[in-house]
């Protein structure tokens, strides 16, 4: 550790006001914080300076989407070898996904990260760390078949117009990643829905093989739109079925949401209402006739689990108060319900679920707010009585 | 009075940058939202806004001292119907397919609110002159939003301009789509806020010693 502080205050006059290299500060403070903590402290009043802080934070969601993404990576390779009709070891079939993605995060980083220095170098600020997790999600969260630059415009659009004009980290309303994907699924949808983007069809190094234009493969919930369901529940849990990259399996996010519930980092109680709310709501329509699906199989397909894990916990647009998680989730999971079975045109709901109640959170918030507010006033009134 | 004395010359450069109705006042942001999918029926839009601004700015100027206070809000309606009739008149003669792309929003123009505010706010003080400056600004201020927006929504929405297509097939194969949010309204708000931070950044650039 000795090491890396001297080397950093060797480096500090250049990066200084009047240095050298003064252009690139943020991105020197952006580092020196990255690896120690800040020297900053506060100049008057008493504080208390936690261990935790918003960088530690994202480390930690990065490090409980792991799981998700090294198995999206795998079951790339196993949509294509198995589309392909190739025999393929477990390594192989990793090394394909693994060479299939990884362009998409360095581009989602490069992009993304580079509007966030950009900006902090103009406002003279820090940069804001707030990319790190979104930087990962957009990709996970994205068909593999998604071309690069598009994924490029769409992360440049949700950076600057969802979150740098806002004020930036933590001051945005909708959240970023979602806002990317609605991006490209309402500007290029033909890239984000349908039968033939769910399976990468090129080969990549010497592994796979091309596959025709004309192989296409449905998700799960796009076979329910026009009939039946043929996937079994066990595969809806491990997540080997064609979907978006991170979303698949349920398994691999449930090691992600214990690590974000222990750390305390996600709220439980957003998590849980998310699912209570969808399953009901699932479980009416299967009674009712509408949806074939049973409500565990709802829980299990699409972007239900990884949205209520990662997104809509998303403490800076989720509501804030206690009780107002209890409703915001709630309205989740009925809402993504709703659009996947009331809507033909949308297979999935889950987006569209999450973004439009970051619209309403603040309002839940506000609601709650007053409600203690005027509970207080009465307590106060009967005991001065 | 001078044909460009200062306070003409005002009222008709003044709307186009510093009081531009949409950038400024953001007034009838329904119509700029609707019409913009396309370049020519935003031209021809943004020209019937300038017509009938101007010629009901006159109209209502010279009538401005024999219209009772209490109906006055009628009778400007009234001479902005006939005007707005006019013009759909016109434009189903000598236009006929625009007319059908603008449908409903060229008889909406009576509804805008860019046209009741001069009306009332400029041409129920002033005299002809230059109530027919502030009106010709006005309709021009509008349109060249309109312009602008729908540059960039028919470029990158449909990759035309004017029906005519500029971006090569050779971008097409090599991946290159159009962007399909560029044609709902939603984007267009996006850009018609992009234009109102850049006119702000211009006019604050400016403003600096």
């Amino acid at each position: 550790m000795n090491f890396i502080k001297k080397t950093f205050d060797k480096a500090r006059p250049a990066f200084s006001e009047g240095g050298r290299l003064k252009s690139l500060r943020s991105v020197f403070e952006g580092f020196e914080s990255f690896l120690l903590v800040s020297n900053a402290t506060s100049r008057s009043g008493a504080s208390i300076h936690d261990a935790i802080d918003s960088k530690r934070i994202m480390s930690m969601v990065v490090i409980a989407l792991m799981p998700a993404m090294l198995f999206g990576m795998y079951n790339i390779g196993y949509q294509h070898y198995m589309a392909a009709g190739l025999q393929g070891g477990l390594m192989e079939m990793f090394a394909y996904g693994l060479l299939a993605l990884l362009p998409k995060i360095v581009v989602s980083y490069v992009v993304g990260l580079g509007i966030e220095f950009v900006v902090a170098q103009y406002k003279h600020e820090e940069i804001q760390e707030g990319y790190l997790v979104t930087g990962l999600i957009v990709p996970l969260i994205l068909p593999i078949n998604c071309p690069l630059w598009m994924m490029a415009v769409a992360i440049a659009f949700a950076v600057i117009f969802a979150k740098e004009i806002f004020g930036g980290t933590g001051m945005n309303i909708f959240n970023v990643a979602l806002v990317a994907r609605a991006f490209l699924f309402f500007s290029y949808s033909s890239k984000m829905t349908g039968d033939d983007v769910w399976v990468a069809k090129e080969s990549i190094m010497g592994l796979g093989k091309d596959l025709p234009d004309t192989f296409t493969c449905a998700t799960p919930l796009a076979e329910v739109g026009s009939g039946d369901v043929t996937t079994s529940l066990n595969d809806m849990i491990v997540g080997l079925i064609p979907g978006s990259v991170g979303e698949t399996s349920v398994v691999a996010i449930a090691l992600g949401a214990v690590l974000l519930l222990w750390t305390g980092i996600a709220s439980w109680k957003t998590m849980l209402s998310v699912f209570v709310g969808g399953g009901i709501t699932a479980a009416l329509f299967h009674a009712a006739g509408t949806s074939p699906l049973e409500w565990y199989e709802h829980l299990a397909l699409g972007g239900f689990c990884f949205g209520a894990v990662f997104m809509a916990t998303d403490p800076v647009t989720s509501a804030r108060t206690e009780g107002g998680k209890y409703i915001y989730g709630l309205l989740i999971g009925v809402i993504a319900v709703l659009v996947r079975v009331l809507n033909p045109g949308y297979p999935e709901g889950m987006m569209l679920a999450i973004l439009f109640m970051n619209l309403f959170a603040p309002l839940i918030d506000y609601c709650f707010v007053q409600r203690n507010i005027s509970h207080r006033m009465k307590r106060a009134k009967a005991n001065n009585r | 009075m001078a044909f460009l004395s200062k306070q003409n010359k005002e009222a008709l450069v003044e709307p186009l940058n510093r009081n531009n109705p949409i950038v400024a006042q953001v007034l009838g942001i329904c119509s700029a939202l609707a019409v913009t999918a396309q370049l020519k029926p935003a031209i021809v839009m943004g020209l019937s806004v300038t017509v009938i601004t101007a010629m009901a700015n006159v109209v209502i100027s010279l009538l401005r001292n024999t219209i009772p206070n209490r109906i006055r809000i009628i009778v400007q309606l009234v001479v902005v119907a006939a005007l707005v009739t006019i013009v759909s008149m016109v434009l189903k003669a000598f236009l006929y397919d625009v007319s059908v792309q603008l449908s409903v929003y060229v008889g909406l123009i009576i509804t805008n609110c860019i046209l009741m505010g001069r009306l009332e706010a400029f041409a129920m003080q002033q005299k002809v002159l230059p109530s027919l400056l502030d009106g010709i600004g006005n309709g021009l201020g509008y349109a060249w939003i309109l312009v602008v927006v729908a540059f960039f929504r028919e470029l990158l929405g449909n990759g035309t301009l004017l029906g005519y297509t500029v971006i090569p097939q050779g971008a097409y194969d090599l991946g290159y789509m159009n962007n399909g949010m560029m044609t709902m309204p939603a984007m267009a708000l996006i850009i018609v806020g992009c234009v109102i931070w850049a006119n702000c950044a211009f006019n604050n650039r400016k403003n600096k010693p």
